[in-house]
């Protein structure tokens, strides 16, 4: 089950009409590929994804799952949005709410065990070893964790456990973190015990009906068998435009872990009809990702271009991320930004600007510029802006 | 309209021209265009024409061609009524090794017989361009032509000088007569994509296989232009007549200027083409590129230029390509250097190796090669 439905409002612009796990990601990909091809490549044939933030795009995106293999007889992937029931119908409250409207769904499979995953994540996990492991110590609930620095723990859900993985505690973004074991929203679940805290939790009134907050906190107060299984490797949530920025940034990082080229744990994505990438005469492509269909005719410098984007010449665009199908107009210069879809960038326009030629460093950021709009010639966004609306054109540099 | 017309793709048609290229694989199959396989643009005009049902007639060495394809789900002919059929040689009983085009069709006869089509496109997979067969139909509808057939008037050079066409036509373009491999060295060149009504299709094959004549161009073209309408239409627009390895090797250079790719790859007509799964190109921090075509899942390294790169081929840190094409899966190591190469898929350049042909006489690496 793979929650699919957060707003991600701290992606702002970028999740203005789209929902955060269909946001463009590592040249070819959405968010989402993750998940599902960790889920396929794990052997998981039957996956519900479960959405309600503007789903239209991830709707048309996941399709009848045919690009990750999901097109099954018997399983595949099913989009679950909250749907109208005799009484008590109602968007999905939370996390653990949109499981609990979807246990019909769930009880048709007849399933022995529930992974629960969300659609945020950029990692590669075998949920094969850790359903090996869930069972192994006959767990009721199996939570991956991974350390983090101890300085980001108060970020995130912490788990306390013994020799044997068992997990004795957990607090929810704890200020004082009793360790460095992180939830990374990662969870196995026997389903009869899933359902009876599901049932449980949602007819307590106070409950916020939350995995975090809520379901865990009252298994393990209920002392039911709960571990933690270790991960080691790359995973990073992508929840934040800076931890987007880095994420995208870091494929081009030859020391950092994600492999995509490894063909046993191919990450797949429903792939645009467009001819191979151009690379003109007098362009710069280095230390880029660049995708099909891109006509280059300007420098790329640590950068990722999306499919279909076009860089006239002249243009630069340096530690970026170009999503599909803009087009930078001759003499622009892009730096650290984030440019979503269909967005053009005006001539000699400059947007963005390196950390170093700051004067305010406390307020540099990656500026972000939304789906679909018009930067005009020789406008000039700042660092850390956030483009919503079509800037005009400003006039001529000899003015 | 279209959902009338029934697409007949000859894969394996000039096979025999083109040398090592197609010693393991049919003409369709031929990889051009950096992520492509030549019958992908045929297959690819006739669903953006509206032709949903289309027979691939194949002959030998179709094993790769079957494997591309699959169940044509990529190019939206998985279908209920109609999508692609794949038509083995050996089809009927009594059928052989056929000869020639009416023979081939002879042994699908029953295959053309019942389909509910009114209309029948025939292509070869060797003219690469952006047809729209709707234009087609409509021009052969409005002279009421029992044949018509595309052409284009350009320059017969060497390296397309074999299984060449040429008609000549009266002042309304209807053909009074062919020629097979003229002595001229331009004239109205067949592109090998011809449209036909199903029922006079099915009435040639059948007096074809009585009189035991075989050559769709000496029965029909050439001996029955009184008896029959047919007509020329004339293509304009770019198209890569690919016959022999150096033909291959011209055209798959055109592709490089930015007019002939917009003819090849009008945006509103997408070639389309088995789904890989590859990742973005990526470049080193050293890499340089300079007009080139670049296919997804390369990881380049060392310097491109003026070149072709097909899916998933590796450049190593100061090798050089030059004025070459580098079919999937390749390695070029390090410091190697190629000029004017055209390496087939799977081919291992180890480190330091120098290979040079040249634009006249491109160097042809077989697939699977070490070198």
């Amino acid at each position: 089950m793979l929650l699919a439905g957060g707003q991600g409002s701290r992606l702002y612009a970028l999740t203005r009409d789209i929902a955060k796990p269909a946001v463009p990601f590592g040249g070819k990909y959405r968010i989402i590929d993750f998940p599902l091809s960790n889920c396929v490549n794990s052997g998981i044939d039957t996956v519900g994804v479960l959405t309600q933030y503007q789903p239209l795009q991830l709707n048309e995106y996941i399709g009848n799952g045919q690009p990750w293999d999901l097109d099954r007889v018997h399983g595949g992937v099913y989009v679950l949005p909250p749907y109208q029931k005799s009484s008590n119908s109602d968007w999905y409250t939370g996390t653990a709410n949109a499981i609990y409207q979807n246990i019909n769904f769930i009880s048709r499979y007849d399933p022995e065990y529930v992974v629960i995953l969300s659609g945020d994540h950029i990692y590669k996990m075998d949920y094969s070893k850790m359903l090996e492991f869930h069972k192994e110590k006959k767990a009721d609930c199996t939570i991956a964790v991974m350390e983090v620095p101890w300085e980001e723990a108060p970020r995130f859900g912490i788990m306390a456990c013994d020799e044997d993985h068992k997990i004795f505690e957990f607090a929810e973004k704890p200020k004082q973190p009793k360790s460095n074991l992180a939830s990374m929203g990662i969870y196995i679940f026997s389903w009869d015990k899933l359902r009876k805290y599901l049932e449980e939790d949602e007819a307590n009134p106070d409950s916020e009906n939350d995995f975090g907050k809520n379901v865990i906190p009252a298994m393990l107060a209920n002392n039911e068998r709960m571990y933690a299984y270790a991960y080691q490797g790359y995973w990073k949530d992508v929840g934040t435009i800076d931890s987007l920025w880095e994420a995208n940034m870091d494929l081009l990082n030859p020391n950092v872990p994600l492999d995509l080229y490894d063909d046993s744990w191919k990450i797949y994505a429903r792939n645009p009809v467009m001819p191979p990438q151009y690379v003109a005469d007098g362009a710069v492509t280095r230390d880029a990702m660049i995708s099909e269909g891109c006509i280059v005719e300007g420098e790329v410098d640590f950068s990722i271009l999306f499919p279909g984007v076009i860089m006239e010449k002249g243009a630069v665009v340096h530690d970026s991320i170009v999503m599909p199908g803009s087009v930078i107009k001759a003499g622009a210069v892009v730096e650290y930004s984030i440019i979503a879809e269909n967005v053009v960038i005006g001539e000699n326009a400059r947007i963005g600007c390196r950390p170093e030629n700051v004067e305010d460093k406390e307020n540099w950021g990656v500026t972000v510029i939304a789906k679909g709009i018009h930067i005009g010639k020789n406008a000039n966004i700042p660092a850390k802006a956030m483009i919503e609306q079509d800037v005009l054109e400003v006039g001529s540099d000899d003015e | 309209m279209m959902s009338k017309t029934l697409g007949i793709v000859f894969s394996n048609m000039h096979d025999a021209t083109m040398g090592k290229i197609t010693e393991n694989r049919t003409m369709g199959s031929v990889p051009f265009g950096g992520r492509y396989r030549l019958i992908d643009f045929v297959l690819s005009n006739l669903i953006n024409s509206g032709i949903q049902d289309v027979g691939i007639i194949t002959k030998s060495n179709f094993q790769s061609l079957m494997d591309h394809l699959g169940t044509g789900k990529e190019w939206d002919l998985s279908r209920k009524k109609g999508g692609l059929t794949i038509l083995p040689p050996y089809g009927r009983h009594e059928a052989t090794y056929y000869r020639g085009r009416l023979e081939a069709l002879g042994s699908i006869y029953s295959y053309i017989r019942e389909s509910k089509a009114e209309l029948v496109v025939m292509t070869d997979c060797d003219n690469i361009a952006s047809v729209d067969y709707a234009d087609v139909i409509r021009y052969h509808r409005e002279h009421d032509a029992d044949v018509t057939v595309i052409y284009k008037n350009k320059p017969i050079t060497k390296s397309i000088h074999r299984d060449v066409i040429t008609i000549s036509m009266d002042e309304n373009k209807r053909v009074n007569g062919a020629l097979v491999n003229p002595e001229s060295t331009s004239g109205n060149v067949l592109l090998n994509m011809t449209v036909i009504s199903k029922r006079l299709l099915e009435k040639i094959i059948s007096d074809a296989t009585s009189a035991n004549f075989y050559s769709f161009t000496q029965g029909i073209l050439q001996n029955s232009n009184q008896r029959l309408k047919i007509y020329g239409y004339e293509f304009k627009n770019y198209v890569a007549d690919i016959k022999s390895l150096q033909s291959y090797y011209d055209c798959s250079m055109d592709l490089l200027n930015p007019e002939i790719r917009r003819q090849i790859f009008p945006a509103d007509r997408p070639v389309y083409t088995k789904v890989r799964d590859e990742v973005s190109v990526k470049y080193g921090i050293n890499a340089k590129a300079k007009n080139s075509m670049i296919a997804d899942g390369c990881v380049i390294e060392g310097v491109v230029e003026n070149s072709l790169i097909f899916r998933g081929v590796k450049i190593g840190r100061g090798a050089v390509v030059k004025n070459s094409i580098i079919m999937q899966g390749a390695v070029i190591g390090e410091n190697s250097t190629l000029d004017c190469v055209v390496t087939d898929k799977d081919v291992m350049i180890r480190d330091s190796r120098t290979l040079v042909g040249c634009k006249e006489y491109p160097l042809y690496i077989e697939k699977g090669t070490a070198v």
